[in-house]
């Protein structure tokens, strides 16, 4: 649940192709725990991983999973290369006038500032933030000064060496990186950003879209949604 | 990979180095250097290719073939590489598609474009969406590589029509005194000599384009800077069973070493190729070879 929406190339190059196809395929980025990464098998791993697997199973999809930079998923699921983004995605506004989104299937959740010390100056600061995230247009507004990474661990990285001040982004990503690290502590209130994570589909693309729907639904309906949000604690549940 | 691996906590460091540099997602990184030293070793021929029909088409006698060639020069010269990428490679995938389409899917009664979305037959998608992942892996490749070879490719033939019109008037004048068609004069007189000027420029090019290939990566295809990024970044215990500090300093070091092997490796060979062409030029290379012979 973090990310805005992509250049305007992505939507003038959109591509992408008919549903027909036996074999769905879902892009992510695999560099956002616990949300989706690459375990030590070199496989993607994470609660989308096995959130992706369940619903295809659910619509009987036959999945296969592909990483792709977080920069170029948005034109690289128009242009064709898979047919779903399952890569935390927030849904917003500017998001979907160039993808369509499922239902979500994290409930909106609030943002969080990391920072080394609790006195931080977090209107006035230097806040880092994920480039094309929905945090990174909220600091750009807040009054802040905002450093973009195109990673989300160099966001990390950029408040450990000092670059900046603090770091906004999703709750869930943080919570296990100030455990593990004494250095770092969450700071300031909560941020509301975001109608939570859905999958990213492209607007021609109805009738995925209503399978995949469909499987969240039931998903949600059995508690089988709950209890995979609970095991990876990426967010409140349903 | 080792037998010891099993529980990486209890480990001695070296030991644990060991493991920790054998796990199959390290295995990533040492596939990666493959990957870009396969594709540096077929961009290279390939966009030399396209520099030398540049040149010679810019240099060309028929007209349009001429504005051809110095369009081609100068607009992809023009455009920054990073555009080029995101523009090009996808405007050539949707031209493949478009083909397949119009080939395979005569009968099809929806439009192509539709708002944002390109939509084409499944039997017309490069490659088939049921194909498996390393064919889609493979194409982009490919189309990494004629992407490549088409940007270098430009800055090549700008270096090539220089060297061309650096060979000495003289040569070609007595080429044209021996009898010799200008299709010859080209072929045996004015080629084979204009390699010792446009060597310095290529070898520019070539140093500029091992460094280019984290550009790869709008293609998704993975290269060095990327998994040495992604592996040095700090891995948090609580999703690996090897967590460490923020180590993507080392991980660049590495980069470092690796980079500058290459450019070492990269000037010995050329400048035996330099040595090669100058004998028996008229240049100042030539001259102090032949000093040295005699």
């Amino acid at each position: 649940m973090k990310k805005i929406v992509l250049t305007a190339i992505s939507a003038a190059l959109a591509g992408g192709m008919a549903l027909a196809a036996d074999t769905v395929r879902l892009g992510t980025e695999g560099a956002y725990a616990p949300w989706n990464f690459v375990n030590d098998a070199g496989e993607i791993d994470g609660f989308e991983r096995e959130l992706g697997d369940e619903l295809c199973k659910r619509a009987e999809l036959t999945c296969e999973w592909v990483k792709n930079d977080w920069d170029s998923i948005i034109p690289n699921l128009v242009g064709g290369n898979y047919d779903a983004i399952v890569a935390g995605m927030s849904i917003t506004d500017e998001r979907d006038e160039v993808i369509d989104f499922t239902t979500n299937y994290t409930p909106p959740d609030p943002s969080s500032y990391v920072a080394k010390s609790d006195g931080v100056d977090l209107e006035g600061g230097v806040v880092a933030a994920q480039t094309g995230t929905i945090q990174a247009g909220y600091i750009a507004e807040s009054g802040a000064t905002l450093v973009e990474f195109s990673t989300p661990e160099e966001t990390i990285a950029a408040v450990k060496s000092g670059e900046a001040d603090a770091v906004l982004a999703d709750s869930s990503f943080l919570a296990p990186i100030v455990e593990a690290d004494a250095e770092l502590q969450f700071v300031g209130p909560n941020v509301a950003l975001g109608g939570g994570v859905g999958m990213g589909i492209r607007e021609s693309d109805g009738e995925l879209k209503e399978k995949f729907n469909t499987a969240i639904q039931s998903m949600k309906d059995d508690g089988s949604l709950n209890e995979l949000i609970a095991k990876w604690e990426v967010s409140s549940q349903f | 990979m080792f037998s010891f691996c099993t529980n990486p906590e209890t480990l001695d460091s070296l030991r644990w180095l060991a493991c920790y540099t054998t796990t199959p997602k390290h295995a990533n990184l040492y596939v990666s250097v493959v990957v870009v030293l396969v594709l540096l070793a077929i961009t290279a021929p390939t966009a030399l290719g396209f520099g030398f029909a540049g040149a010679t088409a810019a240099r060309s006698r028929i007209l349009p073939l001429r504005w051809l060639g110095k369009a081609y020069i100068s607009i992809v010269r023009g455009v920054p590489d990073i555009a080029f990428f995101m523009f090009f490679v996808i405007a050539l995938d949707q031209a493949i598609e478009w083909v397949r389409h119009q080939v395979v899917c005569p009968d099809w009664d929806e439009p192509i474009r539709q708002g944002n979305d390109f939509i084409v037959c499944a039997a017309a998608k490069m490659p088939l969406s049921q194909a498996p992942q390393w064919v889609h892996e493979t194409y982009g490749f490919f189309l990494a590589v004629l992407t490549f070879a088409i940007v270098f490719g430009a800055f090549a033939a700008n270096v090539l029509y220089g060297a061309m019109n650096a060979v000495p008037r003289g040569q070609i004048e007595t080429a044209e005194a021996y009898g010799m068609t200008r299709r010859q004069s080209f072929w045996r007189i004015l080629v084979p000599q204009m390699w010792v000027y446009a060597i310095p420029g290529l070898s520019n090019l070539w140093m500029v384009l091992t460094k280019a290939t984290p550009l790869l990566f709008l293609l998704g295809v993975e290269d060095i800077v990327y998994w040495a990024r992604e592996l040095g970044a700090w891995a948090n215990p609580n999703f690996t069973a090897y967590p460490h500090d923020d180590w993507r300093m080392w991980y660049f070091l590495v980069l470092l070493a690796f980079y500058l092997g290459l450019t070492r490796v990269s000037e010995i060979v050329l400048e035996r190729l330099m040595t090669r062409l100058s004998k028996g030029q008229a240049t100042t290379g030539g001259e102090v070879l032949r000093k040295a012979a005699a």
